[in-house]
């Protein structure tokens, strides 16, 4: 049944002001229910995930169902410790006063999902909006149709249904419920389509959480050639090279390039063995479009590794291209695909002045023992994240904001910094009708005069603090010292009492 | 003077050549910030005093030290703020150094208000600063004097590249917001606020608004009037209520308005004299627009309290409204001005229907005794922030480590302090590992091809396990140490 985009949001904002999602009990609950869908429908969600994109069940349960299942789990240990107000530290001059961040819920949210992590970028943040308070409203991709029928389905039957909605549709659906008003829009996608939806939400001001991409590119020397023929290949075709984060192209000399290529080769037969369109763990191109899209860039350079594909299957072999120019096509696109180009840099400096002169893209990887390089890079280039001498894994740890910047995006999310993306923080400051405070403060109401003045800017000076971080610690410390003696004592005293004793 | 696209070019190549980077640098330029605010205090106090007749104390108090204060909090802090922060790092990743790294965005626009011309411009420029961005201030055309000031000091004072001011009005910022910026932070009104962002799209670039809006005041029957009174006086005749946290309008019971209204005569008489207009102590309207635009705004409800006004000088006196509907138009707009219209609710559950019908507001203020009619209130109401029992105009600025900003349409971000600090940097991850074999052999598993047992082993790696999560465990652990040092001390000597 298709409603109209104003029905839903209105549901939802009725749904909001009931005040029932300012409750952690039923956010607890929801979480859990969340946690019960995931496991209750592995099995259907490997199987729409194998419909959708040929997903091999590693990929599925590891990249999908295994890593929304993690982030359920942690929310549900921390949601206490999150959603409580803050203390910040305060002045002395304001001992009496009570000084607190409260942490609001924005109120109805819309989260738009990709379709190469269908289920992932789907529902990882909603169980952030969720975990914050939010009603929610979640717009599957539509390119990715089995996992987004299997979301319409799964999602009403588990959570509270005014609550979280789902909708789905094309560009023409998402296009008329953007025009309807939300308090956070969330989108992951492309570039492009990111402006479009922030243009959108700019009508009622709504603040938004962009997960777009980019060029994530890499930059290597000569280190340990094995592994890092292993780890960015796996990168590279861990869902046929359609991550957002996959390492794009490779900046390197030409001798780093010979002995990459050759190490290239041997891994991919290791992964994949003599025929790769054979191995059941190479996923498929999600559409027609976008297998045109990629054939067309194989004509950029010289193929190396790989080339072959089958439009009956949309399958591309992991590629890899040499002497590419910059200008060439595969060059100005996010590439999203198994085609891996070298483009030939001398060494660093020439590296950062090429990546200097692109936009930032959404992840960086460098491939180098050499920690004074590492260093360079990591301080002189900017991008979302960087990861030295592996492909993928910064992704995995939850503790790390995972974010773009520039035009691979704004904002971030991941365990805590999910939670914190769909919270306001509201400061708020109480005090009481004390009359020795109004004294105090009562140098501020007019008529002003020089020496109330100076009696206020005296109150209100910065002074440095006592502020040793470890000043706790350190007194702990002094505790326990204190204690020991104490004890000692206690037990020494007591001692000479039992010998006078049996004296 | 240089066009749009020289000056923006200018600071990226200054952002580019790194200059900015060393910790070293930002510190002396906020150190040269200090001396200009210093050394030239009574030209800074001639301005303000020029475009908005700003007496000294509020000048120096609301402009002036807020803005010393800043400078002295992130020169205090720069370093430990600065620093890439470890982060908790699971099973999987006990081999590898994981951090956030702190990268400024490259140049800042900061668009700065007239209310608080001097504050309001130099004050996010100084989070900036701290954070290494290269920062473009376009300070408020409408007070002209503190434009014109701040164009002048700042080329003789701070780095000529990476810190220049722009003069000029809507057309020139118009042509200003056509460049790429890599942040832009505007204050000023929620209309604007769109037309900036909508600017900044084009370039995808992110923006803090810190907008307006109207900051409604609840008092009860348990507030004490007099100190009530006076609080919210103070806030609303500050700047003669050009501030956007200005207590707005009032919502309470007809019995405390009545109180309300008879105090309030006393206190502006004790404050300004029997002739306000003669009060040294009572800012003006910034220009005839505003002057206007507020005089119509006396039409609505009833003159309980004040009224006069005099477009010579553009001077309105604290004026109290009471009889005001809420579908007046001095109910539709943010006052911004010295006129305080008073509604009735009967009670704290009307007084939240009424505030949530309409936008959120950047500020609250709540007068109660009543420990639960509080609770309810804050945790029924969105907004900015709130205040309880004191309009913190002044006070509010001084919590550098409570965020200031807005939600909604009064606007997006927070700073000041480390608030301040932390819009200003990109928070970078970094995961760094390394070429080790036996990480790689637990890592092995990941790849093709592959099967239920590499599976299987992975899960089991990557499950979220609740941590040892005592709390306080490092202080318990120190002082476990104290003990055993002591006891480890006292033993020393019989081995001697």
């Amino acid at each position: 049944e298709i409603q109209h985009g104003g029905v839903i949001v209105q549901r939802a904002r009725d749904a909001f002001d009931s005040g029932r999602t300012r409750s952690i009990e039923f956010r607890r609950q929801q979480l859990k229910q969340m946690q019960r869908m995931y496991e209750e429908n592995t099995t259907e969600m490997v199987e729409a995930l194998a419909k959708d994109l040929r997903k091999s069940k590693q990929e599925a349960v590891l990249f999908e169902i295994q890593f929304l299942i993690n982030e359920v789990t942690h929310m549900l240990h921390k949601l206490d410790e999150w959603a409580a107000p803050e203390k910040p530290p305060k002045p002395l001059v304001n001992a009496m006063d009570e000084v607190v961040i409260h942490k609001d819920p924005y109120g109805v949210v819309l989260i738009i999902g990709a379709w190469n992590y269908p289920l992932q970028l789907t529902l990882l943040p909603v169980s952030g909006a969720i975990a914050a308070g939010n009603c929610v409203i979640i717009k599957p991709s539509e390119v990715a149709t089995e996992t987004a029928k299997l979301i319409a389905e799964l999602v009403p039957r588990y959570l509270d249904q005014e609550c979280y909605q789902v909708v789905l549709g094309g560009v023409m659906e998402t296009t008329e419920l953007l025009k309807e008003r939300f308090d956070y829009i969330f989108y992951t996608g492309s570039t492009n389509v990111g402006k479009i939806v922030r243009a959108a939400a700019n009508q009622h001001l709504t603040p938004v959480t962009l997960e777009l991409g980019g060029k994530s590119l890499y930059y290597q020397d000569a280190s340990d050639m094995e592994m890092t023929a292993r780890r960015v290949m796996w990168g590279k075709c861990a869902n046929s090279g359609q991550t957002c984060i996959a390492p794009d192209y490779i900046l390197c000399s030409k001798q780093v390039e010979r002995e990459f290529v050759e190490n290239a080769k041997k891994v991919l037969k290791e992964f994949y063995g003599e025929n790769p369109k054979n191995s059941p763990d190479l996923c498929r191109i999600v559409s027609d479009r976008h297998f045109q899209r990629l054939v067309g860039l194989l004509k950029c350079g010289t193929v190396v590794v790989g080339g072959e594909s089958d439009p009956t299957d949309k399958f591309i072999a992991p590629t890899i291209l040499v002497d590419v120019k910059t200008t060439d096509p595969v060059m100005q696109e996010e590439i999203f695909g198994p085609i891996l180009p070298i483009v030939n840099v001398e060494n660093a400096f020439d590296a950062i002045k090429f990546i200097r002169s692109r936009p930032h893209p959404l992840t960086m990887y460098v491939f180098t023992k050499d920690k004074s390089i590492q260093d360079l890079l990591i301080t002189h280039l900017r991008s979302g994240s960087v990861c030295m001498n592996d492909t993928l894994m910064q992704f995995c740890v939850d503790t790390l904001p995972f974010g773009g910047v520039g035009h691979s995006g704004m904002g971030a999310y991941h365990g805590i910094h999910s939670f914190n993306t769909f919270v306001h923080r509201k400061s708020c400051l109480v005090k009481d009708f004390n009359p020795i405070a109004e004294k105090l403060a009562s140098k501020r109401y007019p008529p002003y005069s020089e020496k109330n003045m100076n009696f206020i800017k005296f109150m209100m000076k910065k002074r440095r603090g006592i502020s040793m971080p470890y000043l706790p610690h350190l007194l702990m410390f002094v505790l326990g010292a204190a204690v020991a003696v104490g004890l000692t004592a206690i037990v020494t005293a007591n001692g000479h009492y039992g010998d006078d004793k049996s004296n | 003077m240089a066009g749009p696209s020289e000056i923006v070019g200018k600071a990226r190549r200054a952002f580019r050549s790194g200059r900015t980077l060393p910790l070293s640098f930002r510190e002396a330029q906020l150190k040269q910030f200090l001396a200009m605010i210093e050394e030239n205090k009574q030209d800074i106090l001639d301005a303000l005093s020029y475009d908005l007749h700003k007496s000294k104390q509020e000048a120096i108090l609301l402009e002036v030290q807020i803005i010393t204060k800043e400078v002295h909090e992130m020169l205090n802090n720069l370093r430990v703020w600065a620093q890439p922060e470890d982060v908790e790092k699971g099973l999987a990743n006990a081999m590898d150094k994981a951090k956030i790294y702190k990268d400024p965005y490259g140049v800042v626009l900061v668009i700065g208000p007239w209310n608080y011309p001097v504050q309001l411009a130099l004050l996010p420029a100084i989070g900036a600063i701290a954070a290494g961005n290269c920062v473009i201030i376009k300070p408020s055309e409408v007070t002209a004097a503190c434009a014109a000031l701040i164009a002048r000091l700042v080329p003789n004072y701070l780095d000529k590249e990476c810190c220049q001011v722009v003069l000029g009005g809507v057309t020139e910022t118009t042509e200003l917001l056509k460049e790429r910026f890599d942040y832009i932070f505007y204050t000023g009104s929620t209309n604007v606020g769109k037309i900036v962002r909508a600017a900044a799209n084009q370039h995808l670039t992110p923006v803090t608004l810190e907008l307006g809006g109207k900051s409604p005041v609840y008092i009860d029957e348990t507030a004490n009037i007099e100190m009530t009174v006076k609080r919210v006086l103070w806030g609303k005749c500050v700047n003669a209520g050009q501030t956007c946290i200005a207590p707005d309008y009032i919502l309470c019971p007809t019995s405390v308005q009545d109180k309300f209204v008879a105090k309030a005569k006393t206190v502006l008489q004790e404050w300004y004299g029997d002739n306000m207009k003669n009060s040294p102590d009572l800012c003006r309207i910034v220009s005839d627009t505003h002057y206007k635009r507020l005089v119509q705004l006396l039409r609505n409800g009833k003159v309980a309290v004040g009224g006069e006004t005099d477009p010579k000088e553009k001077f309105i006196a604290p004026t109290i409204l009471t009889d005001v509907k809420s579908t007046d138009p001095i109910m539709q707009e943010e006052i911004f001005g010295p006129i305080l219209p008073i509604l009735n609710v009967d009670d704290v559950t009307q007084a939240i229907e009424f505030i949530n019908s309409r936008e959120h507001p950047l500020a609250f203020y709540i007068f109660t005794n009543n420990k639960k009619v509080m609770e309810k209130l804050i945790n029924n109401v969105s907004c900015g922030g709130i205040s309880c029992n004191e309009p913190s105009c002044m006070l509010h600025n001084q919590f550098d480590t409570l965020p200031f900003g807005g939600v909604g349409h009064s606007g997006m971000g927070a700073y000041h302090g480390i608030h301040s600090f932390n819009t200003f940097v990109h928070r970078k991850s970094c995961l760094i590992r390394d070429f080790n074999s036996i990480a790689e052999r637990l890592a092995s598993s990941r790849y093709p091809p592959y099967s239920e047992k590499k599976l299987n082993f992975i899960s089991f790696l990557l499950e979220k396990r609740k941590g040892l999560n005592v709390p306080y465990f490092s202080h318990l652990m120190v002082f476990a140490l104290g003990v055993a040092a002591t006891i480890g001390f006292k033993a020393l000597p019989k081995f001697f």
